[in-house]
Formats: structure tokens, sequence, C-alpha cells
């Protein structure tokens, strides 16, 4: 009758305090996680990637052993789905434009900019600015997602921010 | 010339923030398309939404049916839910459509039997079942007492515990607990208040003081 077919449960503390709906979860974090997964894939892949988020976080909900930082493990999974989606355009042949998927909303012309600076920076940096930025994260939560120190997450975080600075200056000139 | 470098830096991350987006409704969107995505494969439990003519109900079903209609506090029923059958909860509002459409239809005074497949899994087994299945029997339009209830439940001197059982309704208006009245022809009781069970009663041309 309950939901736990084969899925046997550790009955260690934090383990036994029942877990919220999901849809709480997503509730209180889904506008943060699509931000961050806007920031770092792009509007077009950003739905694909939330919907993959989902599932896979659903898969592992009922087994789920960090209990107590249901967000993090949340991005973590997501930042999976980021390696994901830079993997396959890395193998697509013509990686210079997005696919024009049809968008939940119209991409807002002003955007365009942005976008496209975004997708100049390195990987790291903009993992690091879209979690950092987009899903307004501290950097101690940053650093957890990449599984880097705060130092370097700073460091990405800076870097990047620099990096689109400088396209700005460039853009402002011309 | 020298540049506030906090500002700019501010500045920068303001109009970011402000580029990327996702509006609420997009939000709303992409979680109502993961979940529908997810039913019923990586989730257990869906649900739906329904604003009607009396108040916000919240449908929720499993892959074997509705397992629960709830009035209002909709926190509550997921939790209710993620505790009793999942915690594997999805927001899917295409999946539910159908039994929205039938909710609404019914409501509208369009419809007068259900033909969405029910999930009785909430439903304490024995007495409480027995109960409730005569009560699914009770037809549009119908009436019954909670001692015939109780008497087609197989304990004809159980009316007051009938009452009680229905009281526990987890299917309510698709279960019609609301035509379930008292003996001596009075509105009897109703979880979530006597006014929606006149309101459920006169859909169907039941008027009862």
């Amino acid at each position: 009758m309950t939901s736990h077919r084969g899925a046997p449960r550790r009955s260690s503390g934090v383990t036994d305090v029942p877990l919220p709906p999901f849809s709480a979860l997503l509730e209180a974090h889904g506008g943060a996680l699509l931000r961050y997964l806007r920031a770092a894939v792009g509007p077009d892949q950003a739905d694909d990637c939330f919907q993959d988020t989902v599932l896979a976080a659903l898969r592992a909900y009922d087994r789920l052993e960090h209990r107590a930082n249901l967000r993090g493990w949340l991005f973590v999974i997501a930042r999976r789905k980021v390696l994901d989606a830079h993997r396959a355009r890395g193998r697509q042949p013509a990686s210079t434009a997005d696919p024009p998927d049809t968008p939940v909303s119209p991409p807002e012309p002003q955007d365009d900019t942005v976008w496209k600076a975004l997708a100049r920076l390195a990987p790291g940096q903009r993992d690091a600015l879209a979690l950092r930025v987009g899903a307004d994260l501290d950097y101690a939560e940053v650093a957890r997602v990449l599984e880097c120190s705060e130092a370097a997450a700073r460091q990405r975080v800076k870097a990047g921010l620099d990096r689109l600075r400088q396209d700005r200056l460039l853009e402002a000139q011309r | 010339m020298t540049i506030d470098f906090n500002q700019a830096e501010s500045d920068l991350t303001r109009d970011l923030r402000a580029a990327i987006g996702p509006t609420a409704a997009d939000v709303a969107a992409a979680q109502a398309r993961a979940g529908d995505a997810a039913a019923w494969t990586a989730a257990e439990v869906a649900w739906v939404h329904v604003p009607s003519p009396i108040g916000e109900i919240v449908l929720a079903a499993t892959d074997a049916g509705l397992v629960t209609l709830s009035y209002g506090e909709r926190d509550g029923v997921l939790e209710h839910l993620a505790t009793t059958v999942s915690p594997r909860v999805v927001e899917a509002p295409r999946t539910l459509a159908p039994m929205r459409r039938e909710l609404e239809e019914h409501l509208a005074g369009r419809r007068q039997r259900f033909d969405m497949p029910l999930d009785w899994r909430l439903v304490r087994p024995g007495f409480t079942m027995r109960v409730l299945r005569a009560t699914a029997d009770v037809p549009f339009g119908a009436i019954a007492t909670y001692r015939e209830i109780a008497t087609a439940a197989g304990s004809p001197r159980g009316a007051r515990a009938a009452g009680q059982a229905l009281g526990s309704n987890p299917l309510p208006i698709v279960v019609p607990c609301h035509r379930v009245l008292a003996t001596g022809g009075g509105l009897g009781g109703y979880t979530s208040g006597l006014d929606r069970k006149r309101q459920l009663l006169a859909i169907e041309g039941v008027v009862v003081d």
C-alpha cells in the first residue's frame, strides 16, 4: 500500500523524517531551479533540462538519504543534466546556434545579447555564475554543487562576470 | 575617471537576473509539463487544483484512479498523501484533465454519473469500505438514510457508525456521501460543511431544509 516497494529505508535519525510531497519541494525551489537552468544552458534547452531533473529527482526521491538538504540535492541533479546538455551540444557538428525549439514564452528580443554573452563563457564559469546569480545560491552552496572549494567558486563567478563586463564594453563601443 | 566596481558589479548582476527570467507563468508551465511527464513512471500521485462554485477543490489520483478529492487546504492534503500513499507527488494538470472535466460537468449539472476509475486505498477496509461502497450505489437525485446505508453495509443498527464512516470519505462528491441524510429526513452531517451538502443536493434537484 505504501510506496517503498523494493526501496529499503535506513532507520538512522534523518531518514525517519517524513519526506514532504515532491511537489512542495518544486513549489519552493522550482523557480530558482529554472533560473539556474536558463542561465546555464539557455532558455531553449532549459525546459527539457528541468523535466529531466524532475524525473531523475523523483526516481531517487523516496530512497533519498540527504534529506537535510533537499534543495542542494536538487541542484546537484540539475547540474548533472546541465553537464549532459553541454556534452550533447559538444557532439553536435554545428554548435553555434541552438535549434529554435518552441519555448514556453516567446523570447524577448532585447535578451538576445545576454544569452549570446553567456554562451561565450567557459562552461565552468557559466555554471558557477548560473548557480550564484541565476539561482541565488550562496558561495558555500555553489561550491558544494560544483564540488570545488568556496574560493574556486568565487573565482569562477568573478571570472565569468569580468568576461561579461568586457563583452558589454565592447558592445557599447560598437 | 573612476569606476565604482561594486556599483558596476551589482548593475551587471541585476541586468543578468532580469534578462534570465523566467516569469512565474514559465515556472508554472515547466512544473506542470514535468509533472505530466512523470505520471505514472517516476511519480505515484498526481494532483490538480480545480476552482469551483463550491470552493477550491484538489483532485489527486494514482495510476489506479482518483484517490482523494479534497476541499481547500492543499498543503495538508498533499502532506497526507505523501505519508499515506507516496511522497512522489506531482502537479499534473493534463493527466488529470479527464477527471477534472467530469467533476466540472457534474457541478454544472451536466453529468449524473462518474466514469473515472477510483482508487479505494485510503478507505479503511471492513465496515467503512462497505458503507462507502453502498453509498457509491445511491444514484444521482436520490437520497438514502444513514440507517439504510448501515443496513446495506451489514449493520442495521450501525447508523451512527455509518455516519462516522461517511465523515471519513476520501472521495466526496464522486462517492456521494452528500446523498445520505438523517433518518428523520433532516440534512444530517457533512465533514466539509452543511452548506456544501445543501449545494451538492441542489445540483441534483434535492431540496432539504
